[in-house]
């Protein structure tokens, strides 16, 4: 059991180490570096230590902006993982209808941000956007530019239409994988849709729900351009992001140093949900194969 | 000046934890945390608490971050010998 495994091919990983060196560890270095100083321009910066790290925890701007954040993040995970599930559920399996529905799914995922965020700009105008002249028109008093909750409901369907698409397809080719075979035993036993679903295809789409949950918390938890082009993270900072809220510090308002420090406790934030994510999916495999030897 | 002091001490931890693991390699197992860890699962774990117990003491407390920091320097023993 003390078999020491052959470490020498890590030497191998050193040509990306360097990479990575350059492109994350050096400018991370850098930006621990600012959050410690107050900069006023290339030649003149004061030692401050922690007191933007104070300014950041103690600022109520930054506390809204995280809080709308993670509410946002979470209704997004609870709207679109169930939504993308059903979406699977429902795809055809083969034929023609199979690779049609497939590449409709995948054209919203194939849309640069920034233009998602025009075309839901206009679709949701009162004036001329249909979605929005027909809720008008339909006496619901719509409108994203002046109400706080319209907008923050704009941005959530938006994200929804744009990357449902995204777990559906993850899900897709979860439930592809199921074998036949579980699918007679289920039959034999003659087991309600329902039984099916909870005790076969959920279990089996574990590991591709993880991957989505981790890609769509990630994704949005980094959300920037749509709702910049949308709404601008208005009306008020109703849909003011973190990653918005961090732009216009750093280079709105040029507080490097605050914006420094608050991106430091935003990169810890997302470490440790990373962190987290990676643990049970890792886990998870173990018991799996755990499972396995046990039968 | 500090913030270098801070890599390279991130820096040296991660040199020895190589030389311990080429010289000792370590057995994964089960200790007081919840989950089964080896020795490096256990540093990450200990450096990310006390990052974000350092960030408490600063949003929530006045006192010094010595500390947090002492603090942090018994959860992280803690961790690497029984965690």
């Amino acid at each position: 059991m003390n078999k020491v495994p052959n470490n020498k091919a890590w030497w191998l990983v050193l040509p990306m180490f360097l990479l990575v060196a350059f492109s994350a560890i050096i400018p991370l270095m850098t930006v621990v570096n600012y959050s410690l100083q107050d900069i006023f321009d290339q030649n003149t910066a004061y030692f401050v230590g922690v007191e933007w790290y104070q300014e950041t925890l103690r600022n109520t701007r930054l506390h809204d902006s995280l809080l709308r954040q993670f509410g946002f993040s979470f209704s997004v995970l609870l709207i679109e993982i169930p939504l993308g599930i059903v979406v699977a559920l429902m795809m055809p399996t083969r034929g023609w209808q199979a690779s049609a529905v497939l590449i409709l799914l995948a054209l919203p995922l194939l849309i640069p941000w920034n233009v998602v965020g025009t075309i839901w700009q206009v679709f949701a105008r009162g004036d001329i956007g249909l979605f929005g002249w027909t809720l008008n028109n339909l006496g619901i008093d719509y409108n994203y530019t002046s109400n706080p909750l319209d907008a923050w409901l704009t941005v959530l369907l938006m994200d929804v239409w744009h990357w449902t698409s995204l777990v559906a397809l993850l899900c897709y080719s979860g439930l592809r994988a199921i074998p036949d075979a579980y699918y007679q035993a289920a039959k034999i036993d003659r087991a309600s849709p329902w039984a099916v679903f909870r005790y076969i295809q959920l279990p089996r789409l574990r590991n591709v729900l993880v991957i989505g949950v981790l890609l769509r918390f990630m994704d949005s938890f980094m959300i920037y351009t749509e709702p910049f082009v949308l709404t601008g993270g208005g009306p008020g900072t109703s849909t003011t992001f973190l990653s918005q809220t961090l732009t216009q510090m750093a280079i709105g308002q040029f507080d490097i140093g605050p914006a420094a420090a608050f991106s430091l406790v935003y990169f810890l934030i997302v470490l440790l949900v990373s962190w987290l994510f990676f643990t049970t999916i890792t886990h998870m495999e173990k018991s799996d194969n755990g499972n396995k030897h046990d039968k | 000046m500090p913030s270098a002091l801070f890599f390279i001490g991130i820096a040296s931890l991660l040199l020895v934890m190589t030389i311990l693991e080429i010289r000792k390699p370590c057995v994964e197992r089960k200790g007081w945390l919840p989950i089964s860890t080896t020795r490096g699962d256990r540093l990450f774990i200990g450096l990310l608490s006390s990052a974000f117990l350092h960030l408490l003491f600063l949003g929530l407390t006045d006192v010094t971050l010595w500390v947090a920091f002492g603090i942090s320097v018994v959860i992280m023993a803690a961790l690497l010998r029984w965690g």
